[in-house]
């Protein structure tokens, strides 16, 4: 894993010096909220609902112990005990009050943590597959090049003001876990004659105007990948509206210049920043690549595993769901689910951060990841310690099975907290959990993916969910839109809506009734909801919903 | 015609703490939705609109907001102000767990 240099520290320490004087300024009076605003959003700090809002990043996801020990400390000293981990692989505290953030980010700082860039139009936290350096699938760890681009755009001064804000996602792997066609940049790391490269995608993104990322190059070698992404960012910052902030992101700049277009001033552009980089970034590379070697893995029997397999059908269960594999032999890949059923997705307590961290000191080389969906990842676990950390986990209420499955959902914070929040998405979240737990279906639905979001934003990724629901004010009421069809992967696609929304009381129904349509029309229990509804089509779903006469419209549309 | 003028409040959120506030007759900030003062008339709506906004050190991103009156005071009209004077739904968190 990465480790601050004394420049990251020196680095981090002074922006956090800077930050106390501003917080003290404003308290005395001395900057207005207007002054003031830019610069708490530089330092991660919203104003919500309820409460302040502090927003951590969690480069690519990846954490040690004792940054997710610390992470439990802020929660337990300066919040209500509790973190909400996000679909920006990011950790947010609903509770903190003003006078308290300097010192929570001083508190970050001592683990090499902070909260820089993860608001304003400036490039976010990089993010990349949680399973990076551990996937059996994969062609090379993303982290090293998510690091480089991170130290690349943090305090970036030519992307300090940019239009709008930026995301990257980078994977190592050709079966996409990091949404990078819903980025404005994804980089995919490919292989060539030998050679590692980077295939570039640009343009990609939910919100308003959701649209899949078009491929800007399809093999950049490292030697030149940040003059290009530089290039990049640097063609939309100059070209991108800032005349209308719901048309300022790179996906609209590229739908209306067009890819072509596009590719060609990048590929002007890059003619000029290649020359201002002199090596250095190569050098950087190799030292932050070195921080990223595999861990020593153990080469001893699974028989503990093997055996608790056979016998114990509750480690079974999660072992079926939350386990994925891993490329040395005798290792998995570990999920933590932060959806236990009924509960709010992507929270855990100051305790459950605790015994997480102990879990990945004791059995997981000391390494944590947040996943975009919301869940906690060991990476590199030997399947012989499995039946114990199942255990703990049981313990501590973070044993739940269902990854993947229909309660696996994504849900952004919604109008329980967010200010710009049109609805609710966390009870929704909840009683779909709820109901199909009741129902005890959910393992005979399978791969079933669910995402909500409050507003139109998208946080929630509704877009591409297999089912995606979207609450919306309709006349002072909560409102709830479905779509069908999503997909965040390597085959990504964005759902279709049904038609008219539905209201609070009648969204979980409407859910159980298009769920109940797969069950009766998919071919087997082999083909997941995605492959029939790609098959059926919307016709039997929107008859599920809305009754027989929509139904019939929609075969004859 | 123009919309007919309704009852509102003046609320924002407190600078320190960041929670929900609203603004009584005394002028004090107070916590509960039940002790805010109710604006009948757009003109004085306005003005105290005005100089709460005004309060740089006490109160961020003031506005007027839409309320019912009633016998237990005023009453929230839209589901947002509802949850601003309660608090979030999946947890006994701000409002609702002060009392």
């Amino acid at each position: 894993m990465y480790r601050y240099t004394d420049f990251d520290t020196a680095f981090v320490a002074e922006r956090n010096r800077q930050f106390r004087q501003q917080v003290e300024r404003r308290i005395a009076g001395h900057l207005t909220e207007d002054e003031f605003k830019p610069l708490r959003l530089m330092n991660g700090l919203y104003l919500q609902l309820h409460a302040y809002m502090l927003r951590v990043a969690i480069p690519y996801g990846t954490l040690n112990s004792a940054q997710m020990d610390q992470l439990a400390l802020l929660a337990e000293k300066w919040d209500k005990g509790y973190g909400h981990f996000t679909t920006r692989q990011n950790i947010q505290y609903n509770w903190p009050k003003l006078r308290d953030v300097p010192d929570m980010l001083d508190a970050l700082a001592e683990v090499g943590m902070h909260a820089i860039q993860t608001s304003g139009n400036t490039i976010r936290n990089v993010t990349a597959d949680h399973f990076a350096g551990a996937a059996a699938d994969e062609i090379a760890d993303p982290r090293p090049v998510a690091e480089l681009l991170r130290q690349w755009s943090s305090d970036h001064p030519e992307f300090q003001f940019l239009p709008r804000k930026f995301k990257i996602a980078v994977t190592g792997s050709p079966n996409d876990r990091a949404v990078i066609k819903a980025h404005d940049i994804g980089i995919q790391v490919v292989e060539r004659e030998g050679r590692i490269g980077y295939r570039v995608l640009v343009g990609g993104g939910l919100g308003r105007t959701p649209m899949i990322g078009k491929e800007l190059a399809e093999f950049v070698p490292l030697s030149e990948l940040l003059p290009f992404v530089e290039a990049t960012v640097s063609v939309w910052n100059l070209l991108g509206r800032r005349d209308n902030k719901y048309k300022a992101r790179i996906k609209i700049t590229v739908h209306e210049h067009g890819i072509d277009e596009i590719r060609r001033l990048v590929e002007d552009r890059f003619a000029e920043t290649r020359q201002a980089f002199n090596g250095a970034d190569l050098e950087l590379f190799d030292e932050i690549a070195a921080q990223f070697l595999p861990p020593a893995f153990r080469n001893v029997p699974t028989d503990a595993y093997d055996s608790a397999y056979e016998s114990d059908p509750v480690f079974r269960a999660w072992a079926d769901t939350n386990l994925w594999d891993h490329k040395a032999p005798g290792y998995a890949i570990a999920q933590i689910s932060l959806k236990p059923h009924g509960q709010t997705p992507g929270d855990a307590t100051a305790d459950q951060m605790r015994v997480m961290a102990d879990l990945a000191r004791r059995f997981g080389h000391d390494e944590l990841r947040i996943s975009h969906e919301q869940n906690v990842v060991l990476p590199h676990v030997h399947k012989s310690d499995l039946p114990e950390i199942h255990k703990i986990l049981k313990a501590h209420g973070l044993a739940t099975a269902n990854i993947g499955l229909i309660s696996d959902i994504i849900a952004c914070p919604g109008m329980d907290y967010c200010a710009l929040a049109t609805a609710r998405s966390i009870p929704i979240a909840q009683e779909i959990a709820t109901r199909f737990d009741e129902l005890k279906i959910e393992h005979e639905i399978g791969d079933l993916k669910i995402k909500i979001s409050g507003c139109i934003n998208a946080c929630g990724h509704h877009h591409v969910g297999h089912i995606g629901i979207l609450g919306l004010d309709r006349a002072g009421v909560e409102n709830y839109q479905i779509t069908l069809g999503g997909d965040a992967t390597e085959t990504a696609s964005l759902g279709t809506r049904t038609g008219p929304g539905f209201s609070a009381e009648e969204i979980v129904p409407a859910i159980e009734r298009v769920v109940q349509a797969y069950l009766e029309h998919r071919e087997s229990p082999e083909e997941p909801f995605l492959a029939a509804y790609r098959r059926l089509g919307m016709a039997p779903f929107k008859t599920a919903l809305y009754g027989e006469e929509t139904g019939k419209k929609a075969r004859a549309a | 015609m123009p919309k007919a003028f309704t009852p509102k409040v003046v609320t924002a959120n407190a600078l320190l703490e960041g929670d929900v506030i609203y603004l009584a007759a005394d002028d004090s900030w107070v916590r509960s939705l039940s002790q805010a003062e109710v604006l009948t008339d757009e003109a004085v709506a306005q003005i105290r609109l005005l100089d709460a906004s005004a309060r740089h050190a006490e109160a961020v991103g003031v506005y007027l907001a839409d309320v019912a009156p009633s016998d237990e005071g005023p009453q929230t009209t839209h589901f947002r102000e509802t949850f601003r004077a309660t608090g979030p739904s999946n947890y006994a968190h701000g409002k609702q767990a002060e009392g």
